[in-house]
């Protein structure tokens, strides 16, 4: 509930509608993109974007500086901040309730289960449903339209389990959440230096990920004949570990800012939504890994 | 912190004031109301006789789907949006929106994302023709190639309503004045927190499916291919996980209205307040669990087909609750029947008439027959012309004095109340005649012997749209040579902290908290 009276409002902006300017042309551009092949309109939208996104939040962490937010205000950033992680979490399970329901419901049914059997053998005839699935229903009736992958991400079994990528990547995003963990803990001691450090972990084991990531996809192309193209295997595996990518880029990103503002000093006990929101973050996408983990590559 | 509105346009393009951006959401709705109803008086022209006159099936096609995309998408939706910017500060005593900026940018993003959707029209294939609802695959194997506007249109219109929605929830958890605990929120208040839960829920979830159409459509995979998988069907199971929570984010913010209008006019508080307030949690929790209503005739295990049918009829029992309530608020009230009144009056029984029709709809034997016809068309205009519209206008009709300090003119107002309650029952009774007798929707034309009753539709849906002149010039003439009010309770059964405001509202406003006791 409301206690302070001094609620700050803040004068006219020129960043919003610059902004909403800058979604609209790369709405536009990227449909132009699709549409008739190269076009900058796309690219000069997002650098409209990206030139108003760092203005907009430097007036935001300036404005914090100057002690113009109130306790109110800072209450709103982080429900803003809750609200917004949820509204990802429900993006994400689009996808996770796409893979579900085509694995446990889906597949089975095109394989020839339930009531309406007998009408899917006329169709596909010659299709067995598995997971992950290596024989598209289009092969199996003698197309090449999707082409299923050679080989899958599922576990490798006990022996090969050292040489498993996922499990590696699993264990660097973990560990990164504990030392994001570490720097919070360090900064309500207001213990600089610590944070600063385990920060700098943080975002570097950020990075090792996409690397690795970027292995596993490169891997996937040019070894394992799985690509986007290669049915609904390739579709859920790379939609939600490309989405998840995306998520950490931006994350490591957010985290890079939050040391660049460590370095300066502007984190204390008491003040440090900037990189509090950014570890929220962090954490998420954490969380969604191991969702990834789970359903994804081991139960497969 | 007393200064006024900036001058000239940069007010509008720049502003951090819930009030302007309130007005700013308020006309760009009724602008695409004025466009989506274009559209449908293109649809109803079309349909006067059989036989083909106006124009070519395929732009029919783009008519239907663009009428259903812009009504919801740009006329109802913002048009409570721009109401909650105006009214949630001065109902919950709060100086402005939590976060002023990003409301700006909200609500820039629409005429942008909407230019985009409509320049659709005059490109090469057309406009979206696979209807509001954009099935797999006539929205993918099968679709124009501005397809991709359409797609990245909605991405960004859909990241305004969610940031619109943060907005909501974050002013009405953390603004209050002090005293204003949650049980004493208005109505109003208490339903728009709960559609904006729903939106930050759903809004991602048609991202996703409109992503998912976009790999399929460009980038080769196969969500919604079997041939190599997928399944069309997962297409539709994700829409409707959108969209019926969809359709209640359309209809609460209806019931806050008219739980506001209602005890005004009837000089009765509100019966059952909490009561409502449970039954609009009620309804928000049931509306994620009934979504495959939509799909009976589409194939589900038989188990299916009646979880979803009992879940769905479960809802007639919260909207009872609330259908209830107003009726007994009405109860013995000293009534007495402005314009605004007469609206809420009719959004309760001609949305009772549309949640019945829904019940018919939720039978999931009857609706193998039903599904797909007229009667469909005729039961969501019931809910969401005579529900959500109707409720949106009686809101404009009962704060327009408090927002630019002038009468409307009463007589007028009644007037344009009988046209559009009257035009609209002759257009949308016989669409449910004409779907029990088997037409078809979303067709451009019709067998003969559902003439009779398409002309009389077409008659009441031309009368509709008059009333939507006469309202704008209703409203324009207010403004403009209103006669100055400046009491602050305009009406005088009115309660709660946006009538003890000077009447124009301010520019700023509760600058310092009041004091609810
Ligand atoms: C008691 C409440 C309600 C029930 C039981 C109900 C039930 C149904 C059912 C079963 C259908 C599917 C019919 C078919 O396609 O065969 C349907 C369609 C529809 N309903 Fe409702 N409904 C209710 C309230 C509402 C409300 C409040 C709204 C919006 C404000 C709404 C909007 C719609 C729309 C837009 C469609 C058609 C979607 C389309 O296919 O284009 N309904 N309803
Ligand atoms: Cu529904």
């Amino acid at each position: 509930m409301a206690t302070d009276s001094n609620y700050y409002v803040p004068e006219e902006s020129r960043l919003p509608v610059l902004a909403a300017m800058a979604l609209g042309l790369m709405a536009l551009g990227a449909g132009l993109l699709l549409n008739d092949g190269g076009n900058s309109i796309l690219l000069v939208g997002a650098a409209l974007l990206v030139v108003v996104m760092y203005i907009w939040f430097r007036t935001v962490i300036r404005e914090n500086m100057a002690g113009m937010n109130s306790d109110q205000l800072k209450r709103s950033y982080v429900w803003g901040m809750s609200w917004f992680i949820f509204s990802e979490v429900m993006f994400f399970a689009v996808f996770f309730g796409a893979l579900f329901y085509i694995r446990t419901l889906a597949l089975p049914w095109l394989g020839g289960e339930g009531d309406k059997s007998d009408m899917i053998h006329l169709v596909w005839p010659e299709f067995t449903a598995q997971w992950p699935l290596m024989e598209t229903p289009a092969q199996a009736a003698g197309s090449n339209e999707f082409v299923g992958p050679d080989q899958n991400l599922s576990f490798p079994g006990w022996d090969k389990l050292m040489g498993w990528l996922p499990l590696w990547n699993t264990i660097v995003l973990l560990t990164s959440s504990v030392t994001c963990h570490f720097a919070h803990h360090a900064m309500k001691h207001d213990d600089r230096k610590k944070f600063n450090i385990w920060l700098g972990v943080t975002v570097a084991l950020g990075i090792i990920f996409l690397v690795l990531q970027y292995e596993e996809y490169h891997h996937a192309y040019t070894k394992m004949g799985l690509t986007l193209e290669s049915g609904i295997y390739g579709s859920t595996f790379f939609m939600l570990t490309g989405f998840h990518g995306f998520h950490v880029t931006m994350g490591t990103f957010m985290l890079l800012i939050q040391l660049i503002r460590g370095l300066k000093g502007h984190f204390s006990s008491d003040d440090q939504f900037g990189f509090e929101a950014s570890s929220w973050y962090w954490h998420f996408v954490d969380v969604v890994w191991v969702g990834l983990f789970l359903f994804v590559y081991v139960l497969a | 912190m007393a200064h006024g509105p900036a001058k000239g346009i940069g007010r509008w393009l720049f502003a951090t004031n819930h009030k302007d951006i309130g007005t700013m959401y308020l006309w760009f709705s009724f602008a695409m109301f004025l466009l989506g109803g274009t559209f449908a008086m293109i649809i109803r022209a079309e349909l006067f006789a059989p036989g083909m006159q106006l124009v070519k099936p395929e732009f029919f096609n783009q008519m239907t789907t663009m009428h259903g995309l812009v009504m919801v998408f740009g006329a109802i939706m913002p048009s409570f949006v721009g109401l909650a910017n105006w009214m949630i500060p001065l109902q919950i005593g709060a100086p402005d929106m939590a976060l002023p900026r990003m409301n700006n940018l909200s609500f820039w993003i629409l005429p942008f994302g909407f230019a985009l959707l409509a320049s659709t029209l005059f490109m090469e294939g057309g406009a979206p023709n696979f209807g509001w609802t954009f099935y797999a695959p006539l929205s993918t194997t099968y679709a124009p190639d501005t397809v991709n506007f359409f797609i990245f249109g909605v991405h960004i219109i859909g990241a305004s309503s969610i940031m619109g929605s943060i907005n909501i929830i974050a002013t009405v958890l953390n603004l209050r004045a002090p005293g204003m605990t949650m049980m004493k929120l208005p109505l109003f208040v208490w339903t728009w927190l709960i559609t904006a839960f729903l939106l930050v829920a759903v809004m991602p979830v048609l991202a996703g499916v409109v992503t998912m159409m976009l790999m399929d459509i460009n980038f080769g995979t196969s969500f919604f291919d079997a041939a190599g998988g997928g399944d069309p069907v997962l297409f539709q199971h994700i829409f409707w996980f959108f969209g019926h929570p969809e359709v209640y984010i359309i209809i609460l913010p209806a019931f806050g209205v008219v739980s506001a209008i209602i005890p005004t006019f009837s000089r009765k508080p509100l019966f059952g307040y909490s009561s409502m307030v449970y039954a609009t949690s009620a309804i928000a929790f049931l509306s994620f669990i009934v979504w495959a209503h939509h799909m009976f005739t589409t194939g589900m295990p038989i188990a299916g087909e009646l979880y979803f049918m009992y879940a769905t009829m479960l809802i007639a029992v919260p909207t009872g609750v609330k259908v209830f309530n107003w009726i007994t608020t009405m109860f013995r009230g000293s009534l007495s029947f402005e314009t605004p009144m007469l609206f809420a009056i009719a959004f309760v029984i001609l949305f009772t008439f549309g949640g019945f029709t829904g019940l018919m709809l939720a039978v999931a034997p009857a609706d193998i027959q039903y599904h797909d016809s007229y009667f469909v068309v005729g039961h969501f205009h019931y809910v969401m012309v005579a529900g959500a519209v109707f409720s949106m206008t009686a809101g404009i009709y009962y704060w327009l004095p408090k927002w630019c300090g002038k009468m409307y003119d009463e007589t007028m107002g009644k007037l344009q109340f009988w046209i559009a309650f009257i035009g609209f029952n002759i257009a949308f009774i016989p669409q449910h005649f004409l779907g029990l007798a088997g037409m078809p929707r979303r067709y451009a034309d019709y067998a003969l012997q559902f003439s009779d009753w398409n002309m009389v539709s077409s008659i009441g849906a031309f009368m509709y749209g008059a009333a939507q002149l006469l309202f704008l010039y209703n409203v324009i003439r207010t403004i403009v040579a209103g006669e100055p009010t400046s009491e602050e309770k305009t009406w005088e059964g009115a309660e709660g902290l946006e009538w003890t405001l000077p009447t124009p509202a301010p520019f700023h406003t509760f600058s310092t908290p009041p004091e609810v006791k």
